[in-house]
């Protein structure tokens, strides 16, 4: 829980799956590859003593523009989808100023457990059509693949590697409040 | 617990075949290897002939693959790489990429040559093949060069490449035992 409540009326914020997206990117020569979960599920609790961030995505739900690519990712070189099926996170402290928002926590990917900081916005909350309120939150992170043990990477004929070990992860969350 | 071994040598006295037939005898309690010998029928990789209806020795190698808990695989080392016979078998295996029977499976890699490297150049190289097309793939070699005196009339003498080798197929038994508990906990 943190102690900086985000100003935001108290209550249980569902996730909206349809209007949020869990993505990454990941410098690769001189592009990115981009690529999200399409199986996804969060919460935010927000009380007096504080709020917390909770969600998980399936590995093997993960959407890239390549079927192979897809196959590889899922595979022990990359997340290992069938050893450890979903990725998780928890937060421990959210910090909102004006429009912008902190929110540290543990990542678990590959069964590694890691302290991370996002940075965003929130915009909100809105009453969404049928009065609920609604509250949108960008985050951003990066992460160093290599610590989660998700280490594959190829030389390159002419010298270094061809992906890069940073990724970027990018979560817009949409969030109703439960009536 | 049973281990397909698959020698990428075709050759009547092979080292690598050599090396396998040992393992077999030296397997631990509970593990059965079992020798593949199909490799000289599999035709070569044809995406036209890649149909529901298989070559039968493409199907055979599914089958034997599929029905294995993991792989051994024994190989020479041609020009600084997999020979090309075993590298199309597995390419044969591989398709389609997603439901593969080598996904997720656990395989070791061994080779043998006469010269001093044992092919470590062919090992690592079938261990980016077979990590490639989803294989859960044991990192760890076993390089046995000088194969024409340590494996001598077709059986292995060398009391420190069989202890290497029990001991790398024991560790490929811990990899099954190790993903059927992450299965089931998952």
């Amino acid at each position: 829980m943190s102690t900086s409540a985000i100003a935001a009326p108290v209550g249980t914020w569902q996730l909206d799956k349809v209007h949020s997206s869990i993505a990454f990117q990941v410098p690769y020569l001189a592009g990115a590859f981009n690529g999200s979960f399409r199986e996804f599920d969060g919460k935010l609790d927000l009380s007096d003593d504080g709020a917390s961030l909770t969600g998980t995505a399936k590995v093997a739900s993960v959407d890239v523009k390549d079927d192979n690519l897809s196959a590889h990712l899922q595979s022990p070189d990359f997340f290992d989808a069938e050893s450890y099926p979903e990725l998780s996170f928890a937060s421990d402290r959210i910090a909102l100023d004006g429009e912008s928002v902190e929110v540290s926590g543990e990542i678990t990917i590959k069964g590694v457990t890691r302290q991370l900081a996002a940075t965003g916005a929130a915009h909100g909350p809105v009453a969404n059509l049928q009065g609920n309120d609604s509250l949108r939150l960008q985050l951003a992170t990066t992460v160093d693949r290599t610590e989660f043990g998700v280490s594959w990477n190829a030389e390159l004929p002419g010298g270094g590697q061809a992906l890069s070990n940073d990724v970027t992860i990018l979560a817009e969350l949409y969030f109703v409040k439960e009536a | 617990m049973k281990v397909l071994a698959i020698s990428g040598s075709l050759r009547r006295d092979s080292h690598n075949t050599a090396l396998l037939r040992a393992a077999a005898e030296r397997a631990p309690a509970g593990v059965e290897l079992e020798l593949w010998d199909g490799l000289k029928a599999v035709p070569p990789y044809d995406e036209d002939d890649d149909v529901d209806l298989a070559p039968a020795a493409v199907t055979a190698l599914r089958s034997a693959v599929a029905g294995s808990d993991a792989v051994l695989f024994a190989t020479p080392e041609y020009n600084h790489s997999v020979p090309g016979s075993l590298k199309n078998a597995i390419d044969w295996v591989s398709r389609p990429l997603a439901t593969n029977p080598l996904r997720n499976k656990p395989v070791a890699v061994v080779g043998a040559s006469t010269g001093i490297f044992g092919a470590v150049w062919a090992q690592a190289e079938l261990r980016k093949v077979l990590g490639a097309l989803g294989a859960r793939v044991l990192d760890r070699e076993l390089a046995v060069g000088q194969a024409a005196e340590r494996i001598a009339g077709g059986s292995v003498g060398d009391a420190e490449v069989l202890a290497e080798l029990e001991d790398l197929v024991g560790d490929l038994a811990d990899v099954v035992d190790a993903r059927r508990a992450a299965v089931a906990a998952a």
